[in-house]
């Protein structure tokens, strides 16, 4: 397995608050990579970083090889790098399709687009019902299921979903996490958010502890989760 | 196959536009060329037309409307609110100016101009005037859209503000522009070059046929707009304007995508520049001031911001008001009720008050565009209503 993306000492400030302290991260070709941490630990700021929202203060980022701190966010939705914002940020008042039609913005091949369409539709039947609807009147469920479909639309090989099953009733989380199962067998590298950690660590190959801007701990999935320290902090039994 | 039926609607209704556009010019145009003049004509009749739409008055408004639809890109389909784009218009009018007139009286070039190869001057043929003059804009729309575009709506309304005092204002005092005469100042460049359209020189009475060109022109507009609004870029700016965020993680190149409306917008405010001057004869720098700027964007605003149907009613509709239609107005009430009346320094307070009674009842404009509608009333929709509209969803 080769580091797809390759997240080095990257620090990252708002003007003097500094958010991320010292990340160093790597996901691999093919695996889900999940990111948990209480609220403030920098997990998102994390993620817009390598989304290019944000440019870092120090560190470096390679994807495939290729230095993608300080490029322009377009760019990096170029390379293949679909990012799943946090609050989901659907267009609200444009349909679900033109939701998805967004989502391949970049993208030329027509006849490939309109088959990812009809995929993504495969992977959330509730959102083919919605098509023509505006995305603003749909709940939060089937918000988010678009959220997701609109970052795959743009033929993602890395997908970064920020807390995908927030504020989402418990049968909606599952749905949620199923899908990313899903999307990984598909061939997407999935970098994930949660702070419904136990969910995350079930689907996840490997996970990064995230405290105060810092990885506090990192390892695969099923260790962290017969870890003492996180069972206690993050998976509340 | 959703898609293919969608784009054959898409045909249809362009189809429609263009044939009951075509309809209303030639009406028109028969109108004012054929049967204004002709002497069968019942008095009344021609009183009539040359009371609430006299030629000149119909033809103001017609720039009015191709500068409103430009300023419609910006405004309505990027959402980026331009108080200065009357700037736009005076550089449009300067290229007018300084290549179809004998301004500088020193040089002489003739491109295929209407006036005789010997006359003094710059004179370069109409049609590629009005390319220059939109080329010219354009690129002051980038050069000025380059550095401020990354700021928030309110301070880019600002710089605009400030971009659209400063041009006139150089234009106002272009006599000694670093020591060229750049604008003969207050004076104003008087008597621009008459249009060529082949067999005949279009001067300034001309009205008519110029009425043609400029409904042709706007016609070009409308058809730019609306596949603009079809295409790639349309879909960017509409992402933009919803969520500039979610736009960039979708790869829209924020910069790209805006500074191309901000050209776009320009490009048709050079357009609309370089008709105005054939259609005073003239280039005047008084003419260029602010109030010009807010006009303009009052008719997008009242029209229906985004929507080139509104977007022309609204243009239509105010410069008529501004122009003839309130003077009409207040000397019919004037010899009726034996009043005297001067209605027409009411304009502001008629202005004013429309804007107030839009703003409470009717946001979105005249003739709505269907999304800025939700965005206008999204406020209203309060608890009640979004639970209903849940269940109507079957949830």
């Amino acid at each position: 397995m080769s580091a797809m993306l390759e997240v080095k000492n990257i620090q990252v400030a708002y003007g003097k608050i500094i958010a991320v302290k010292d990340v160093s991260i790597t996901v691999n070709q093919g695996e889900i990579v999940t990111l948990i941490g209480s609220n403030g630990a920098g997990k998102s700021t994390t993620l817009r970083t390598i989304s290019g929202l944000i440019k870092p203060k120090s560190g470096q980022i390679t994807f495939n090889g290729k230095r993608i701190d300080g490029m322009p966010g377009h760019e990096i939705v170029g390379l293949g790098v679909c990012h799943a914002p946090e609050g989901r940020r659907i267009f609200p008042r444009m349909t679900v399709r033109e939701n998805l039609d967004l989502g391949a913005f970049l993208r030329t091949d027509k006849v490939e687009v309109a088959a990812d369409v009809e995929k993504v539709l495969n992977l959330f039947p509730r959102l083919k019902e919605r098509i023509d609807q505006r995305a603003g009147t749909l709940s939060g469920g089937e918000q988010q299921m678009l959220a997701v479909s609109r970052a795959l639309m743009g033929n993602p090989k890395l997908l970064l979903l920020d807390e995908p099953s927030m504020g989402l009733a418990p049968v909606l989380v599952e749905l949620i996490f199923e899908t990313i199962a899903k999307i990984r067998k598909q061939g997407v590298t999935v970098l994930l958010i949660e702070q419904n950690a136990t969910a995350a660590l079930e689907v996840a190959d490997r996970a990064y502890v995230l405290e105060s801007g810092k990885v506090k701990m990192s390892g695969s999935a099923k260790e962290l989760s017969a870890d003492d320290k996180v069972t206690k902090a993050y998976l509340g039994h | 196959m959703v898609k293919s039926t969608g784009t054959s609607n898409l045909t249809r209704s362009n189809r429609n536009w263009i044939r009951g556009y075509s309809i209303a010019a030639l009406v028109m145009f028969i109108t004012y060329q054929y049967l204004l003049p002709w002497e069968g004509l019942p008095l009344g009749i021609y009183d009539g037309i040359n009371k609430w739409m006299p030629p000149a008055a119909l033809n103001e408004s017609l720039v009015y409307v191709i500068m409103a639809l430009g300023l419609n890109i910006i405004v309505g389909y990027a959402g980026l609110l331009d108080l200065g784009y009357v700037a736009f218009w005076a550089i449009g009018g300067y290229c007018a100016g300084w290549f179809m007139s004998e301004f500088f009286y020193f040089l002489n070039i003739n491109f295929f101009g209407s006036v005789p190869a010997e006359s003094p001057g710059i004179h370069i043929n109409f049609w590629l005037v009005l390319l220059i003059g939109g080329l010219v804009c354009a690129f002051f729309g980038a050069l000025i859209g380059a550095p401020t575009l990354r700021l928030k709506s309110d301070y880019l309304a600002l710089v605009t503000l400030g971009f659209g005092e400063i041009i006139p204002q150089v234009f106002f005092n272009g006599e000694d522009f670093f020591g060229f005469n750049i604008s003969n100042g207050t004076k104003g460049i008087v008597r621009v070059d008459p249009i060529p359209a082949g067999v005949k020189n279009l001067g300034p009475f001309d009205f008519g046929w110029k009425l043609l060109l400029f409904i042709f022109l706007a016609a070009v507009m409308v058809f730019i707009s609306l596949r603009l609004r079809r295409g790639r870029l349309g879909r960017a700016w509409l992402a933009v304007r919803e969520d500039e965020l979610a736009a960039s993680m979708m790869g829209v190149p924020l910069m790209r995508t805006k500074l191309a409306a901000y050209a776009i917008g320009a490009f048709s405010g050079g357009l609309g520049g370089v008709a105005f001057a054939t259609h005073v004869d003239g280039v005047y720098a008084e003419r260029f001031n602010f109030a010009i700027s807010i006009f303009l964007v009052a008719m997008v605003v009242l029209g229906g911001m985004g929507n080139v149907w509104g977007v022309i009613l609204g243009a239509f509709v105010l410069s008529w008001v501004n122009g003839n239609g309130l003077a009409a107005f207040g000397s019919v009430y004037n010899e009726t009720f034996g009043t005297s009346i001067d209605f027409t320094s009411f304009t502001f307070l008629l202005f004013g008050l429309v804007l107030i009674l839009m703003m409470l009842f009717k946001r979105e404009g005249f003739v709505p565009e269907s999304r800025m509608k939700l965005l206008m009333h999204e406020s209203e929709l309060d608890e009640e209503e979004s639970v209903e509209k849940k269940k109507k969803v079957g949830r």
